[in-house]
Parts: C-alpha cells; structure tokens; sequence
C-alpha cells in the first residue's frame, strides 16, 4: 500500500495531451499534502520518447508497445489496470476525456476500487475527499470516499498544464505492456480534413449554440462574423445537427480555442462546452437564461434574446 | 443481432433544480430520458434493421416518465421493454449497473448498448460498470457502427473531430455519444398503440443499494453570473456596450 | 372546419347523365361531369389516387385546373404553390407523402373559398401529414416541436410551470380558476405564446389591465393549461391533439364558467370545431369579440395618434367569419386613423404561421423568395401605416422579424389590440 499518486499520461499522435500536464499538476499538489510520489505511466506506440516531457513525475513508467495502435480500450485499460493493482497507489488520475473514460471505469471495476467523475479538486486530507460537477454543470458536489483509494476522472482545468510541465529527468521504469486475447482491436485514426477555418487560430469567434434555433438563423449569426472579421464556431448540438462542419466545434469533442474575443450566442454553458473556451482573454455570452452556466466563465455578459441582439449589432456595423 | 439498450431517466436539464440536503428536491422534479441514451436506441434500431435479429430495451425505475420512454422505444420498433425495480429514486451509477446486469444476464445479448454518460453519474459510466459485471468489452464515445461477421466496425471520437475505427468482437459494451443519425421521429398515435400493445413488462427486482464507495456530502448551486459584468437595458444598450468591449479589446 | 365558406356538396345528391333533354332541348354531352377528374389518361396517376385513397385526401381529385387557388394562395405570391399545381406535380408522379411541399401549405383555406370544386385542403394536407407522421417523415424542426409539446405542454420547451409567470409583479389581479373555487364569469384560455414570449405576455398583461377595468370576473387556469392542439393537428400530429384535446378538456370539465375567452384564433378554432366531439364543448369566443361586444364600456379617453391598418388572422376572419370586431375597436380608438390593405377582410393574407407553418420557417426558406410574415408587412407598409395592429398571438413575433428582416424598424410597429387598447385608456402597456 502507497501513499503515491498514479498519473495516467494520455497522448496521440505523439504528443502528450494538456490534459495529462493539468493531471501531474494536480499530483504534484496532493503530493505536496502526503508526502507520496508522483508516478506517470505511459502506454503504446512511442511511449519510451515521451518520458522525456514527463519531468513533472518523480517516475515515468513506460509500457512500450506496438500492438495496440493508437489507443485501444482494451489493451491500454488491462495494461493500466495492472500497473494499479500492483502498486496499489492511494490516488489514481485520469482526465474526463474520451481515453479516460475508457481507463477509469476499466481501472476502477478491476482493481474494486472507487472511482470519482466529473471532479473538479482532490483533497487528501482527513480521508479522500473532493469537488465534483453534476447536471451540466448546475450542480457542485462534495463528496467523500470510504477507504483510502481511489481512481479520479478530472475535468478539464482542474490543474494548470504549464505547472505541469516540465523537462528533466525523472526516473524511467520500463513496464509489461503485452495483452493477449483482446476483444478490440484498432484498425485506423481519421483526421478531419482541414481546407476549412482553423477557429483555434482566430482572433475573434462567435459560437453559436441551441439558442440558434434553426440553419436557417446562422446564416445571420454568419453576416454578424463577417462584419467583425470573425469566424463562426459552434457548440456539439449545432454539430451534431450538421448546421456547420466539425472543423468548427469548440468543446470537449472539439477544438480549444483562445480567442482574444469569444461572442458566446446562445449557448448555455455545459462544462463540455466551457473546457474548450474557458481560457479566452475577454469572454462575452448572451442567453436568455439567467441562469445559463455561461455566465460563470464570461467576463460581460447580457440576458436576452439573441434573435435581437444579432440584428441589432448587424445593423449597427452595416452604417 | 440480438440488442440490448439501457434507458436512464435524468433530471430535465432546462429545470431550475432545488436541493433538499445532499441530494435534489425530486418533488417536483422533471425527468427526461438521457440524451444520449436516446442516441444509443437509435444506433441499436439501426443495427437491427440492417442484421435483423432484437431489440429489448431496459430501464430502471417505475415512474411516468420511465413508462413513457419504454412505450416510445417500443412505438420506434423495440421488440420489448423491461421496466426493472419501483420508485424512481437516486441510484448510483455503481447500483444503477449491478440491477441492469441482473436483467442483462437472462437474456443472451450480443450487443449492450446505452448513453456515454449521464448528468448525474458521480461514480462512474453506467455503461462501463455494465460491461465490467458481464465480463464484457467495452468502448465508449463511440459515435457510429457498422456490422460485420461477428463483429462490429465501431467508431470512436477523441476531440478536434479526430475519430479511430475498432474492430470489437461480440459480445460487446459500446458507450454511445451520437448515433449514425439523428434520433428518429414517431408519432403520439404509435405511442399511445404501443401503450396498448401489451409489449412493456413490469419486472421486480432487489432495490439497488449504493454501494460505490463514493458519497455526496453536500450540494450546492454554484453562483452563476458572479463571474460576468452584466449588461443592462434591451438590445440596443447590449450592442452598443458589447462594440465598446471589442474597441478595448483591440479587435475594433 | 371550413363550412363557413361555402354549402358543403354532397356527391351522393348529384346525378350525372349521358343525356338530357330540357323543355325538349337535347343538351346530352360531358357537361356535367363534375366528380371524376378529367386527366388525360396517358399519365400514371397512381400518386394521385394515393392521395385520395387517404381518407380525408378525396378531394384533391376534383381539380379541373381552372387556376383561381393560384390566384389567392399566398405561398405562391412567395414561391411555386397552390392545389392546383400539386395536382399537377401528382399527376406527373410527385409523392406528396415525402414531397417538401407537403410541408409549405398554411391551411389558410384561402384557395378553398374560391375553389369551384371544393377541392379542400384543409382536409387533405393534414390528412396526408398524418400519414407522413406515422410514418415518422417529418421536417427536422417540426420534429423538435412536436417532442418539446407533447413533453412540456407548449412548443416553446419552456417549463410548463411558469406558464403564469406573466402575471408576476402585475398590478392587477389574475386568479387562478383553482384558487378561486367558485364559478367565474369569463375562463380567459391566455394560450402559449401569450404566456411565455416576451411580446404576448407584454399583450397578455394588457389584456389583463382592461379586463380589470371593464370589471370582468375572470380567471385563468396558468401550469393547467396546455397547448389548444389545433396547430399540431393541421400539422399531422392527430395524434398529439387527442393527446392535448383530452387532457384540457378533463382540465376544462373540473371548473365552472359562461364563457371560455381565448386569446389565440387557433384555440378559438379547435373549441368550436374539434374540441365537442372529444367532449368538450364550451361557450367560446374570442377576446376581438368580447371586446368590441363592450365598446359602449371601455373608457377610450386618450388620443392614439396612429395610423393603424389590420391584419386579418386567417383562423379568425376567414375560417370563422370574424372580420368586424377588430375594425369597431380600432375605429373607436381615439385619435387614430384606419386604412385597410389591398388584401383584406375574405381575401386577407396570411403571416405564414399557420398549419405548422409557425414552426417550418427553415423549409420555407428554402422554398420561397420571402416569409409571408414579410411579404405582408411590405404590404403593410404600402398603406401609409405606421402601426400594424394584430389579434393573434403568432403574429407579434412573426411581423415584428418581418418588420426588420425587410428593413422597416422604425417605419412600422407591431402591436395587438389589447396594447392599443390599453394605452387608448391611458393604462400601462408593459
């Protein structure tokens, strides 16, 4: 039994993700309350060259292999799993994201240990405990867990990635990355095809959301971009209908942008939706909700119809 | 193909909640069928029209609501509906999945299929715990599938739209984020024949117990709005006032 | 439905003949063949049987292409419409079951008033529609409406609970029938868009303040009160009205009350047509009426120096022949002049919103040069006016759009009569 923290280092295409540098940080900050170590394992194609950016771990532990592609549910989770039970850390991360979700419920059904989602903060104090967000985001809960261990699924933003990187030598163990028998096997990745906007390097974006309605309104929400020099960007649910192609979407399935202005229209402000803007230096949302989540993150914002608001402001820039 | 799909009634995400201690204040509360759930239906009829073969869909509670979104299921072409325990009451994700493997496990299943999340799993993926308690695999955010010989070509998304194409053997779990095609259509007349039909069935079981090892201690309604400057007036003040902002902004 | 316009004819009276002699006149030939339709036989009419195999659709083949629908259809004015062209596009093989222009008609009855056969479309396209539904091949946005009625009683999607919220803050009293527990004069039905968008509860809480100032024993019933259905059954979701029509009428039967006041034309419809066979049957009328029925009490004292014309809502004026009550109350405004646009009273043009419509702007879109809502407010405009004055509660946000979609902000303001009516009596409009 340990006292150390288990990062999951989540990566594709030969980075490692933001999200995996928030997760060190946030070790590094229970760390600093326990006393533990913090280690980082890697798993698959590449994972020996990337212990060189886990600097922020004391120890990177590397599961090099070929046979799993670029991630696979199975085989990256049963290979994870076994690094848990054997090393029996009192605090296991994983990111809230499409490959954590994969890992934590796999780890946490496996190895019978608790596993906490959609968390915003762990305090290792006085037993485990946390912060997690419910209902879309309507909702904080505290929570507690019975035992001294437990897998977390971390939103987005729930460390700083930059505290979390670092270079530097932390010490490398190799670890047994085969599987055999697997159910799921990985055939290919598709990449989206670009010869569209890139919105993540945009200088001001309105994104639309469910309050748009119908197609037929973007085209307005389209003059009032082009008026500013914008581009257009969207929520999931306008994605999903197809209104606007996948190159747009902002969001946890989507793009993280940083604008210097985000026109948030519409949208109400689902975390899924905030993890992708929430870092965007001047924050402006309109709904007709008070209540909208939205307003939490935005810096101005204003409770109305945006069915008013976007003529006004078109007509506004066409004089 | 034979299909299972889970059904999880959620609160209404465009209610105002209410909390009474560590919970919501379920009184009044309205329950919608999860969002995604509803997607994970839709892909399973899918696969059934082009494999042939079942669909029983499942769910848990026995409230209006959860009546409502079974006979829907069956009015979209579920061949029969489970509606598994009594009163709708909070559940962990962790008891949720333990009751839905018990039905589960009478029938023969080749495919489980239910919702990627839902709003209120502090626990963990229904989903997921489901495929655990079958022994099964499992592979969530998945957002399209394509039947094959035994097995299924399914698609998965990670982010920026980058998808990765499996292929999983059956007998499988499959978290569903969207179907191939949006959730189809049916009329209140064919809901109001399923109702008729006959084809939903009442089972009793073991009222689950939280058991997850996860507790809520508190809940709270986060401020929201503390954050922003509010604009006041109509439309025209707005305007005006958001022009200021990108002036200073330097985007103007 | 529709009896209003003309005698109804019933086939089964008519006798054909091959010949006929008259006062000794032989006057045989094919000039009465009114009932079957007169196609040229090469065509493969299966399409067009199908519709009139659908029951409600067996009229459709009574056309003889004479071309008066076209005339009068507004989506036409707009686009490429009327009966008459649907008959033709069915007889060259068109499915109107999956057809986009399944979806475009207003039911605005329109072509049935002038139609010498009666080709009534007022009972074929929702008949059709409903086939469509069952189906399940329904636009993508009527799809959310109908999901967000049957679910939250109204097809806003907003929560059913605050369907009075209107009345929050109001200076005048608005009980609730379930608080009062008595019988009240007047049960005022104050519908969706009047309790829930911002201009008709604008209109709502004027209505409210002249009722109180007439000394009307009214009440309303707030979370208890439904969609009327009407829409949704024009639509094709027969369906989704049982479902609403049995539900306010169960709400209906709890409570006494003379008269059921409605705001909206299209619950002032389904009251009187749909709702009595359901069990449902209630002394109806419509505020316009009601009002103008009390001319002689209202307190019209401060001047309202507008220049007002009217626009007569299809499923008032046209539908149920109600075309005076609006003119006496603008008429009796104090201070305001009144001009008429070219297409009016019989002949009104509709906003669009009917049938659906209300809620299929992106199909016409895709279908039509302008909305109606547009083509109407330019007509509008054309009079001089600079004031719309409406009585349905569509039409506040479908002109007020139209009004800046065509660039008339400022030229042309939209508002119901109660507003009117309210600021004639020098009371608040907010």
């Amino acid at each position: 039994m340990s006292n150390d923290i288990l990062v999951y280092v989540e990566h594709l295409n030969g980075e490692v993700t933001d999200a995996t540098f928030e997760l060190i940080a946030v070790a590094r900050s229970i760390a600093g309350q326990t006393g533990g170590s913090v280690d980082a394992a890697v798993i698959g194609s590449g994972a020996g060259g990337l212990a060189g950016s886990l600097g922020g771990a004391d120890r990177i532990l590397v599961g090099d292999t070929d046979d799993l592609g670029a991630f696979n549910p199975q085989g990256h989770a049963s290979v994870f799993a076994t690094v848990v039970s054997e090393r029996n850390p009192a605090v296991t991360l994983v990111p809230y994201t499409s490959v954590g979700m994969d890992v934590g419920n796999h780890v946490a059904a496996s190895c019978q240990v608790p596993l906490v989602s959609y968390c915003l903060s762990v305090d290792p104090g006085d037993g485990l405990s946390g912060t997690c967000q419910l209902y879309g985001g309507k909702v904080e809960a505290d929570i507690e867990v019975d035992g001294d261990r437990a897998v977390f699924a971390m939103l987005a933003g729930a460390g700083s990635a930059d505290d979390g990187r670092s270079g530097g030598a932390g010490a490398v163990e190799a670890i047994d990355a085969s599987t055999s028998d697997l159910a799921v096997s990985f055939i290919g990745l598709s990449e989206p095809e670009g010869g569209d906007v890139d919105i993540a390097a945009e200088e001001i974006l309105i994104a639309v959301g469910r309050g748009i309605e119908s197609e037929d309104n973007i085209e307005e929400a389209q003059e009032l971009a082009d008026a500013l020099g914008a581009a257009l960007a969207a929520s999931r649910p306008i994605i999903d209908q197809g209104w606007l192609p996948k190159t747009r979407q902002v969001g946890k399935s989507g793009l993280t942008v940083k604008p210097k202005v985000y026109l948030a229209l519409g949208i109400s402000g689902a975390p899924e939706h905030l993890e992708g803007m929430r870092d965007s230096a001047t924050i402006i949302a309109v709904n007709s909700d008070p209540q909208a989540p939205i307003f939490g993150v935005a810096h101005y914002g204003w409770v109305g119809d945006l069915f008013d608001f976007i003529p006004e402001m078109n007509d506004r820039l066409d004089g | 193909m034979n299909i299972a799909v889970l059904l999880r009634a959620v609160p209404d995400p465009v209610e105002e909640l209410e909390l009474d201690g560590e919970d919501l204040d379920r009184d009044f509360l309205g329950y919608v069928l999860n969002e995604f759930d509803d997607h994970a239906l839709e892909e399973g009829l899918l696969l059934k029209e082009e494999t042939g073969g079942t669909l029983t869909a499942f769910a848990l509670g026995n409230a209006d609501e959860v009546e409502q979104m079974l006979h829907t299921a069956i009015a979209k072409g579920a061949d029969g509906a489970k509606m598994l325990g009594e009163e709708l009451e909070a559940v962990d994700a962790h008891a949720q999945a333990a009751t839905f493997v018990e039905a589960l496990s009478e029938g023969a299943f080749d495919l489980v299929l239910s919702g990627v999340q839902a709003s209120d799993e502090v626990d963990g993926q229904v989903a997921m715990l489901v495929a655990a308690g079958l022994g099964l695999p499992h592979v969530s955010v998945v957002v399209g599938t394509e039947a094959g010989d035994g097995s299924l070509k399914v698609t998965k998304e990670y982010w920026a739209g980058i998808t990765a194409d499996y292929s999983v053997q059956l007998p499988a779990v499959l978290g569903v984020q969207t179907a191939r095609e949006a959730p189809r259509y049916v009329a209140v007349a064919r809901i109001r024949q399923a109702q008729d039909s006959g084809a939903l069935e009442e089972v009793d079981v073991d009222q689950p117990e939280n058991s997850s090892g996860v507790r809520i201690t508190e809940m709270r309604i986060p401020e929201v709005g503390e954050g922003a400057d509010m604009i006041d007036g109509d439309e025209e003040a707005a305007a005006e006032r958001v022009l200021e902002i990108l002036q200073a902004a330097g985007v103007r | 439905m529709g009896t209003e316009i003309s005698p109804k004819v019933d086939p089964s009276q008519v006798r054909e003949h091959e010949t006929y002699e008259l006062d000794g006149v032989d006057i045989s030939g094919h000039w009465n063949r009114m009932f079957e339709q007169r196609v040229i036989f090469d065509y493969d009419v299966s399409q067009l049987e199908k519709v009139m195999d659908t029951p409600g659709g067996e009229s459709m083949g009574w056309c003889y292409q004479c071309s008066q629908c076209i005339a009068v259809c507004p989506v036409d004015h707009v686009g490429d419409y009327g009966p008459r062209k649907i008959y033709r596009k069915l007889q060259v093989g068109m499915d109107f079951f999956t057809s986009d222009d399944l979806w475009l008609c207003t039911t605005c009855a329109n072509c049935l008033r002038v139609c010498p056969k009666e080709v009534n479309m007022l009972d074929i396209v929702p008949a059709v529609r409903k086939q469509a539904v069952l189906e399940g091949t329904v636009p993508a946005e009527l799809q959310d409406v109908f999901e967000k009625t049957a679910r939250y009683g109204n097809p806003l999607g907003k929560n059913a609970k605050r369907r009075h919220a209107w009345t929050k803050g109001l200076e005048v009293e608005v009980p609730l029938i379930a608080d009062l527990d008595r019988k009240v004069d007047v049960l005022w039905w104050v519908s969706d868009y009047p309790s829930y968008h911002p201009r008709g509860m604008e209109a709502s809480r004027s209505l409210a303040r002249v009722l109180t100032k007439l000394g009307v024993d009214f009440a309303i019933l707030g979370a208890e009160e439904r969609h009327d259905g009407d829409s949704m059954l024009r639509a094709g979701e027969e369906g989704l009205f049982e479902m609403l029509a049995d539900q306010n009428i169960e709400t209906l039967n709890k409570y006494e009350f003379d008269v059921l006041l409605t705001t909206d034309p299209h619950a002032y419809n389904a009251f009187l047509h749909e709702y009595p066979e359901r069990g449902g049957t209630y002394n109806t009328m419509h505020y316009a009426r009601f009002l103008a029925d009390r001319i002689a009490d209202l307190d019209l004292s401060e001047d309202v120096l507008s220049t007002v014309t009217f626009h007569d809502p299809c499923y008032l004026g046209r539908q149920n022949g109600e075309y005076d009550a609006p003119r006496d109350l603008i008429e009796a405004l104090p201070g305001a002049n009144f001009v008429e646009m070219w297409r009016n009273k019989q002949n009104g043009y509709c906003c669009g919103g009917g049938g659906g419509g209300m809620w299929l702007d992106g199909l016409a879109a895709e279908n039509q040069s302008m909305r109606l809502s547009e083509k109407r407010v330019l007509e509008a405009v054309e009079t001089g006016a600079d004031t719309l004055c409406v009585v349905c509660p569509y039409e506040v946000s479908r002109f007020e759009d139209a009004v800046k979609s065509t660039n008339n902000d400022g030229a042309l303001a939209v508002r119901d009569i109660s507003e009117l009516l309210a600021e004639a009596m020098g009371l608040s409009t907010e």
